[in-house]
């Protein structure tokens, strides 16, 4: 059974539909990306999916039981907000120490416990906000353009530090991105949204897809003939996968 | 002991500010500045209500405070920018009050002691629903507290987490509207939305935890509340103006000493 699945969801936002007649199903364990246009209702979808936007037709399915981490896209904590992190990672609920710890250190982020949420850098906050989403051991991962406003090889890192959370704790990951190249490389599945599913499959078949390169043309063809090129020897994850 | 009016005022003044101070924290975390404002200024259509029915006027003022914060907290859950619609609000909720109070047929209604507050004149009932509003109030806070922060934090993370936003902020919404029934009587409609910010805001700096903030907002809130009335007898001035004042040279002082406290 998948972990998660919509059927013919019907999404709308300030009376507009944002999106009409979504089927898609997670399974265990896959990373899919999705992308599609400013607007095209990618993070509605990631919303309805944790439950914050409720479906204005369709339904969505969830395995009972189901643990949903959840990374969003910005938080802005107002700057009158006194919050260490350590605080932040004990709400709502109070975590075990250890909990937080493992976590901190899963994100990549192991001494910032003490640190004021205020103070951090946008990698270190988006490690801490991934940190949170790991607190419950999730069965699936949501990110909502999780490296919005961190540079490229910072978000190339944040992307690595996911894979290494997948194979670690064998969690689904769905996200959605900008970054299409690194994403791409890093997706079992693509899935390509604007206003519908556009296209779906693994990142050679969408990225060949008309629909898609109506949305985005060509241009990310080389970014794509470089992943194809880099992971045609084994799957090993001992080298670094640097953003080109 | 309640006998002495001073005493009474004192009790009054502390009620208050422990029920407003962690209230204001919110207020100021989640920028609900005129959510406050609008609430408040409401509460001078409750006394005109309560005044026309011949209702207890705490009654009167918790119903329209009540009413006036659910339709504010509708707005701000909109995506369209509600800035101006809320200082309508405010604003508006004010005036219609003022004109309501002044055209009332029975009465001669001494409108500067519900804005401004009569603190010196709270009887032992009064001080009783002070602190039973207080009470209640900040039991709810306390109650909700760890939801309501992450609410406040960000709605979509605080669903993902199993907190429903929607049932914090009326959490809040009511907590809002008991605190503004109970703060009418000490520091009036006009002043009561001082009581709630200034207060946080001055203790921002020496906070490194939400909790330490609504607890040293409560602390400089009880120091304004008492050092007003103090201030109110030596210098002769109107009390409820004088609480504020001491709440403003708090924050003035909490921000000039805020850099030196920097790290």
């Amino acid at each position: 059974m998948s972990l998660i699945s919509t059927n013919n969801l019907k999404l709308v936002l300030g009376g507009q539909i944002v999106l009409d007649g979504v089927s898609i199903a997670i399974e265990r364990g896959e990373i899919v990306t999705i992308v599609g246009p400013n607007g095209s209702g990618k993070s509605s979808l990631l919303r309805a999916l944790i439950g914050a936007l409720k479906p204005a037709g369709g339904s969505i399915t969830r395995a009972e039981g189901l643990r949903i981490g959840y990374v969003p896209q910005k938080l802005q904590i107002d700057a009158t907000l006194p919050l260490t992190v350590q605080g932040f990672l004990n709400l709502p609920r109070r975590q075990d120490r250890a909990i937080v710890t493992s976590a901190l250190n899963r994100a990549g982020v192991p001494d910032l416990a003490k640190r004021q949420m205020a103070d951090l850098s946008g990698g270190q906050f988006q490690r801490v906000l991934l940190a949170r989403a790991l607190l419950n051991t999730p069965d699936i991962l949501i990110l909502d353009e999780a490296t919005q406003g961190l540079d490229q090889p910072g978000a190339a890192a944040f992307y690595h530090q996911i894979e290494d959370v997948r194979r670690d704790m064998g969690c689904a990951v769905v996200m959605v991105s900008h970054d299409l190249h690194v994403v791409m490389a890093a997706s079992d599945r693509v899935l390509c949204l604007n206003g519908h599913v556009c296209c779906e499959g693994t990142p050679e078949i969408v990225a060949d897809a008309p629909e898609y390169r109506a949305l985005f043309g060509t241009g990310t063809q080389g970014a794509l003939a470089l992943y194809r090129h880099e992971h045609t020897h084994s799957h090993d994850h001992t080298h670094k996968h640097e953003a080109p | 002991m309640l006998d002495d009016f001073v005493v009474r005022a004192a009790l009054a003044g502390v009620g208050v500010a422990l029920a407003a101070a962690p209230l204001g924290c919110f207020v100021v975390w989640r920028r609900m500045a005129y959510f406050g404002d609008a609430t408040s200024h409401a509460a001078l259509l409750g006394v005109a209500l309560a005044l026309s029915l011949d209702l207890p006027i705490f009654g009167g003022v918790l119903v329209v405070a009540l009413a006036m914060a659910l339709i504010v907290s509708g707005l701000t859950g909109r995506t369209v920018s509600t800035d101006a619609l809320l200082g309508v609000l405010a604003h508006g909720a004010l005036a219609i009050g003022l004109v309501a109070v002044s055209v009332l047929p029975n009465q001669r209604v001494d409108l500067s002691a519900y804005l401004f507050g009569e603190i010196l004149a709270v009887t032992k009932t009064d001080l009783a629903v002070i602190w039973g509003g207080a009470a209640v109030s900040v039991a709810l806070l306390v109650w909700r507290w760890q939801a309501l922060l992450s609410a406040t934090l960000s709605p979509d993370l605080a669903t993902a987490s199993g907190v429903n936003p929607k049932r914090e902020q009326l959490i809040l919404t009511l907590a809002l509207a008991l605190t503004v029934a109970v703060a009418l009587k000490v520091v009036g409609a006009l002043l009561i939305a001082a009581m709630l910010i200034i207060p946080a805001a001055a203790a921002r700096p020496f906070s490194r935890s939400p909790e330490t903030m609504a607890i040293m907002a409560a602390i400089l809130a009880t120091v304004s509340a008492l050092a007003g009335l103090a201030a109110s007898f030596v210098f002769d001035t109107p009390t409820g103006p004088s609480i504020v004042t001491v709440a403003a040279i708090l924050f003035a002082l909490s921000a000039g000493l805020a850099p030196l406290l920097r790290r």
